[in-house]
């Protein structure tokens, strides 16, 4: 590892046998996709796996499809700003909400054998319900795919000094030949693969940098105390940096986004409906749990211990700094492994990175492929073709996926504006979706009319919420009526009120409209579902017990760090 | 393919054997702050670990 001079010590310098993990990753990745290849030969194999994949593998991809590049960046990145609070965003922001999916709404996706979330949408509701949601996820997976592909891009150009066009043309094209050669399956088992890599690869990272600070009692020596609790400073928005309330916190994060992500994104929910058997499928959230919980100690202890380190006389560490001032937390992960990796795992970690990257996107591109074959083609452009037909739109969207995200990401290079406010878009997106589906799931009388305007309305209100609204000098579009003392606060009432206009809505139209016959509704709605329960299982495999174990650990982990 | 241990084990074992053996061969290779650790050495150690069992769990089902 050397440094290039003056200033320029962000760039890491790789040796052949870094670029020989990543060549053989590289390889193993298109291995996998040839060997899953063999099982394709109809759509559903193709863009849905057709109830496949053992549990383990689908609780792990579960997490790996969620853990992007952006996430391993931003995570250690939030560490070192917000310090660990930021671990709010695992257990109060992921696991409850992974815990309710298993546990409650899983039987109605798996057990009305819906290929999709928006198809699970026009089997509870009707088409245009579907429609919207459908043409929403398909519009948002592939800019997320692209926004993600430029962050990588650029990090990629800054730190590595490869050129922009090439590190993302060169991953786009692994991502698209392994998801084209074996579809879901393939995507699915290289997510396994790529979430050891992710752990073997980071949390060496976090244990050198944390005993280098001096361990836990460094920390607390080094960081005010305001960074080494995930609640004791929660309760007023002015004494946390994140600059949020416990209210907001709780029913911003903890509730109403969670929820609207971990039970109705089709990224995630899609990895659960692959599961081999509808207990397999109400497993693989429950089971996703216990490594989600233990993911802040990999992502996050690295940013938080690059704060310490900096505070240190001697700690050697400086956290990057932006050309005109402040501290550029999105180099601090790879600031970080310059500082402790040699040549030789400096690959593994560098590999990780990508292999992140990778599972992110084939996340999007295979729930893409999927909802749009399905859910768009399928039902407003052709409807009756044969199978083979099918399968063929399937590639052909997949291909279209990659491309269309290769083309975001080059938007996104040119219209930066644009892309931050799509991003804010895309934060309450799910939001709204949430109430949809707790009120379709759990009340029978919810009509058809009432969840289709309550979702349109619902997705307005965000959006006028945000129009309305300024933090740190974003939103407002409209007029800036009110300031927010943060980004994330914003973005967590946003979500709150896209929630509550559109469970208002569907309740007020569901009481003026017509509901489905309950015979309509079997296995799509509480009461009229036969849940499974499984008694004879092995206690480890019944959802119950393991969502008991959950929260106990769960509960431990938020003591210990209170 | 039926059982992705095996090809992960495969991966894994490659990855950490190729580290270890680099952290045998050259232990002059440092980082700026690894306090003397030879991290090549203990993280090709531990993957190659970690290969190995998911091997070892793969061959013994089939038995």
């Amino acid at each position: 590892m050397r440094y290039n001079a003056a200033g320029r010590n962000r760039r890491l310098t790789l040796r052949p046998i870094d670029y020989a993990s990543l060549a053989i990753y590289f390889l193993f990745v298109l291995g996998i996709g040839w060997l899953a290849k063999r099982r394709i030969s109809s759509s559903e194999d193709f863009l849905t796996s057709r109830h496949s994949v053992p549990v383990w593998i689908t609780s792990l991809a579960f997490i790996a499809a969620n853990l992007g590049a952006q996430e391993m960046i931003g995570m250690c990145a939030s560490g070192a700003k917000y310090g660990i609070m930021t671990a709010q965003f695992y257990w109060l922001g992921a696991v409850p909400a992974m815990l309710f999916v298993g546990l409650f709404m899983m039987p109605f996706y798996y057990g009305s054998r819906a290929r999709s979330v928006p198809e699970y949408l026009k089997l509870r509701f009707d088409e245009k319900t579907r429609g919207l949601n459908a043409i929403t996820f398909a519009v948002m997976t592939i800019f997320s795919s692209g926004i993600s592909m430029y962050a990588l891009g650029l990090l990629f150009e800054l730190v590595l000094g490869w050129s922009f066009t090439q590190s993302v043309l060169l991953s786009a094209a692994i991502v698209l030949v392994y998801t084209l050669l074996g579809g879901l399956t393939s995507a699915i088992y290289n997510e396994v693969v790529q979430f050891f890599l992710i752990v073997l690869g980071f949390a060496p990272l976090s244990i050198l940098a944390v005993a280098r600070a001096g361990g836990w009692d460094g920390l607390k020596a080094h960081l005010p105390p305001v960074m080494l609790h995930t609640w004791k400073y929660a309760a007023h928005a002015n004494q946390n940096p994140m600059g949020v309330d416990a209210f907001v916190l709780v029913a911003g994060l903890g509730f109403v986004l969670s929820f609207g992500y971990w039970c109705t994104n089709f990224l995630v929910v899609q990895r659960a409906m692959a599961a081999d058997s509808m207990a397999g499928a109400r497993q693989t959230p429950l089971v996703a749990a216990f490594p989600k919980i233990f993911m802040p100690f990999v992502v996050i202890l690295p940013g938080i211990a690059a704060v310490a380190l900096m505070k240190m006389s001697g700690g050697g560490y400086q956290l990057p700094m932006k050309a005109g001032g402040g501290a550029n937390y999105d180099l601090v992960l790879t600031t970080l492994m310059a500082k402790f990796y040699p040549s030789g795992m400096l690959g593994i970690g560098l590999t990780a990175l990508m292999a992140s990257f990778m599972s992110g996107m084939a996340g999007n591109v295979t729930a893409f492929n999927t909802v749009f074959t399905y859910d768009i083609y399928q039902s407003y452009i052709r409807k009756h073709a044969p199978d083979s037909h099918y399968l063929w739109v399937g590639r052909v969207t997949t291909v279209a996926g990659v491309v269309l995200s290769i083309a975001c990401a080059y938007l996104a290079t040119a219209f930066n504006n644009i892309m931050d406010f799509l991003q804010l878009v895309f934060a309450f997106v799910n939001a709204p979706l949430f109430a949809t589906f707790l009120l379709g799931m759990f009340w029978k009388r919810t009509t058809s009319h009432g969840a289709f305007w309550g979702l349109l309305t619902g997705l307005i209100g965000g959006g006028l919420t945000l129009g309305l609204t300024v933090a740190e000098g974003k939103g407002g579009w409209i007029s800036p009526a009110y300031h927010f003392s943060s980004a994330m606060a914003q973005n967590f009432w946003i979500a709150i009120i896209a929630w509550c206009v559109c469970l208002v809505v569907t309740i007020a139209v569901t009481l003026v409209t017509k509901p489905k016959p309950e015979s309509e509704l079997h296995n799509l709605v509480y009461g009229v579902t036969d849940i499974p329960h499984e008694a004879d299982a092995p206690w480890y495999k019944r959802p119950g017990p393991l969502a008991v174990v959950v929260i106990v650990v769960l509960v431990i982990v938020n003591l210990i760090y209170w | 393919m039926n059982d992705l241990r095996r090809p992960t084990g495969y991966l894994f074992a490659l990855l950490g054997f190729i580290l270890l053996v680099y952290g045998l061969l050259t232990p002059e290779a440092r980082a700026p702050l690894d306090a003397g650790v030879n991290v090549n050495l203990w993280c090709g150690l531990t993957m190659l670990i970690f290969g190995g069992v998911l091997l070892w769990l793969s061959y013994r089902a089939k038995l």
